[in-house]
């Protein structure tokens, strides 16, 4: 494959939370700042060509008739291209993808991409749970966003004996994890007892097997890798990518103990990165719920398909495991706002890599970092970025 | 032909609207039938009505199901934001296998929720929202 490689000399978030104080547009200057305050060497704001905005779900702060222009302004550079990109929960991986190919291309040399989202301003009634239970209009049957994984879990403890505690202690991991990242919406350390004394939601998870609905905002600075040097002597490069779809809807899965967009990502990422599981050092994978981070780590092959809660259970997850995910916390503790939330993961991986992730450093043996969304009515469509420290 | 039920309260859930890939299904409903589609071209069977086969996009028939199957997975919901579906708090949601192949997503009713397994062998039943709008419902096979 013939494209110019890409490096990301800068990353940044603001503290994801309850932000009822911030406007969509501060958010997305406060990330923007702190992706511009990372860079090594210094960075002018008046080098960003082109700007990548993800936003999923205006609706839920009023404004759907947000498109690229809403950014640009708020950060200081009107005038800029800028482009939003919705693709459901992946909606702030994707725009990633797609500043990477506005530079893999040879059309621009540094480039934004910005995820920003508000998810709490709107009432349960108005908000994105009463949204998701308006299903499509044919067959919805009552199902709200922990429906599109809760069958999953049923039958993934049906076919290989998953257990309530193997599910909890992802919960656990990702908070533990949580509560040593600033950003993170709760920095708590929860135990398995209190997972399962939690409200039941929709069985068999629980209130905190269930990400919360958390208000954030991330940027990436993409350049041409060949003038990365300029900016930092610690370049991160892109490795791959890959995309896939499913067919949206649940009862049209072809299998409830597997994610096939996830599987078929996963298949493209590797194959243009050429790497394998055993070479990612730490992933960010999509833990809306606990179940999912079960499913991903099976479908991005770090587990063998039936064996990912006893491999939470064991902790061959945890900071110190064989492979550990989600050091941010991931969706369940840092929170999940949803354009953000890809962007967000691929800062904490860019951390890792540099090794500058503080408490939650984990060991690099091979200079590989995966990220991962999945989302869409649950499971329509998958993407993963892969980044690493190995020169192109 | 399954049992129709005509609710004497308003629908107050999301009510569909037939359109002319689907205006059949629905009055099928109405009429205790259960249709899904078959490609004459390469055999695929799919649920729910599209205007092409999601297989060969090939143009699909109606194929009326006995309206039998079983649970291949499920939920039982606790918690929901809407009104309408809040009030009847807990409910079963289902994929349900059907007899012919294709799943179908569905609410298990006239039955303890906690009562719903894996295999369950399921009926369908219809309630109609409007006059040519019946929406299948299921509930565990009676024991003979």
């Amino acid at each position: 494959m013939s494209w110019n490689r890409v490096a990301v000399v800068g990353a940044g978030l603001i503290k994801f939370g309850e932000l009822f104080d911030q406007s969509y547009e501060q958010m997305a200057a406060g990330a923007f700042a702190a992706a511009v305050d990372s860079v090594d060497h210094g960075f002018e704001p008046s080098q960003v060509e082109a700007a990548f905005v993800a936003t999923q779900r205006g609706t839920l702060w009023g404004q759907e008739g947000i498109g690229g222009n809403t950014v640009p302004s708020a950060i200081g550079l009107a005038g800029i291209p800028c482009t939003r990109i919705e693709n459901a929960c992946p909606s702030g991986s994707d725009a990633f993808r797609v500043g990477a190919m506005a530079v893999a291309s040879g059309v621009h040399d540094v480039v934004l991409v910005i995820g920003v989202e508000k998810m709490r301003d709107k009432s349960a009634e108005e908000g994105l749970l009463a949204r998701a239970a308006a299903g499509h209009p044919i067959f919805t049957r009552g199902e709200t966003a922990p429906v599109l994984f809760a069958p999953f879990a049923t039958r993934h403890m049906h076919e290989f004996g998953t257990t309530r505690e193997m599910l909890a202690s992802v919960a656990v991991k990702n908070h533990y994890n949580g509560a040593r990242d600033p950003y993170a919406h709760f920095q708590s350390e929860i135990t398995v007892e209190d997972v399962l004394a939690s409200p039941s939601v929709c069985s068999p998870l629980h209130l905190l097997d269930c990400c919360p609905q958390t208000d954030g905002a991330a940027a990436t600075l993409l350049v041409r890798a060949d003038i990365a040097e300029r900016f930092t002597d610690h370049p991160v490069y892109v490795a791959g990518f890959g995309v896939a779809t499913d067919h949206p809807y649940l009862h049209e899965k072809s299998s409830f103990v597997g994610l096939k967009a996830t599987q078929l990502a996963a298949e493209r990422a590797y194959a243009m990165a050429d790497v394998s599981p055993a070479d990612i050092d730490c992933a960010e994978v999509h833990d809306c719920f606990t179940i999912t981070e079960i499913l991903d780590i099976e479908d991005l092959g770090f587990v063998d398909k039936g064996k990912g809660g006893v491999a939470s259970l064991d902790g061959e997850t945890s900071l110190t495991g064989r492979i550990p995910i989600n050091t941010s916390g991931g969706l369940l503790a840092k929170g999940h706002p949803i354009g953000a939330t890809g962007v967000a993961q691929l800062t904490e991986c860019w951390w890792q890599l540099r090794g500058e992730a503080g408490d939650r450093q984990v060991e690099l043996r091979h200079g590989n970092a995966l990220q991962h969304n999945v989302g869409g009515r649950g499971s329509g469509v998958s993407v993963i970025n892969i980044l690493t420290t190995n020169q192109p | 032909m399954s049992d129709v039920t005509t609710p004497t309260e308003e629908w107050t859930k999301p009510l569909p609207t037939p359109d002319d890939v689907n205006r059949d299904y629905w009055q099928a409903g109405t009429e205790g039938r259960l249709l899904i589609q078959a490609c004459p071209h390469c055999g695929h069977r799919q649920f729910y009505p599209r205007a092409l086969c999601t297989s060969c996009a090939g143009e699909p028939e109606w194929l009326e199901c006995t309206g039998r199957g079983t649970v291949h997975t499920f939920t039982i919901v606790r918690q929901m934001g809407m009104r309408a579906f809040r009030n009847e708090l807990p409910y079963v949601v289902a994929m349900i296998e059907l007899d012919e192949g294709p799943l179908i997503m569905g609410n298990v009713t006239d039955c303890d929720p906690e009562s719903v397994r894996i295999g369950l062998p399921v009926e369908v039943h219809f309630i109609n929202a409007a006059d040519d709008v019946g929406v299948p419902m299921w509930r565990p096979v009676p024991a003979r």
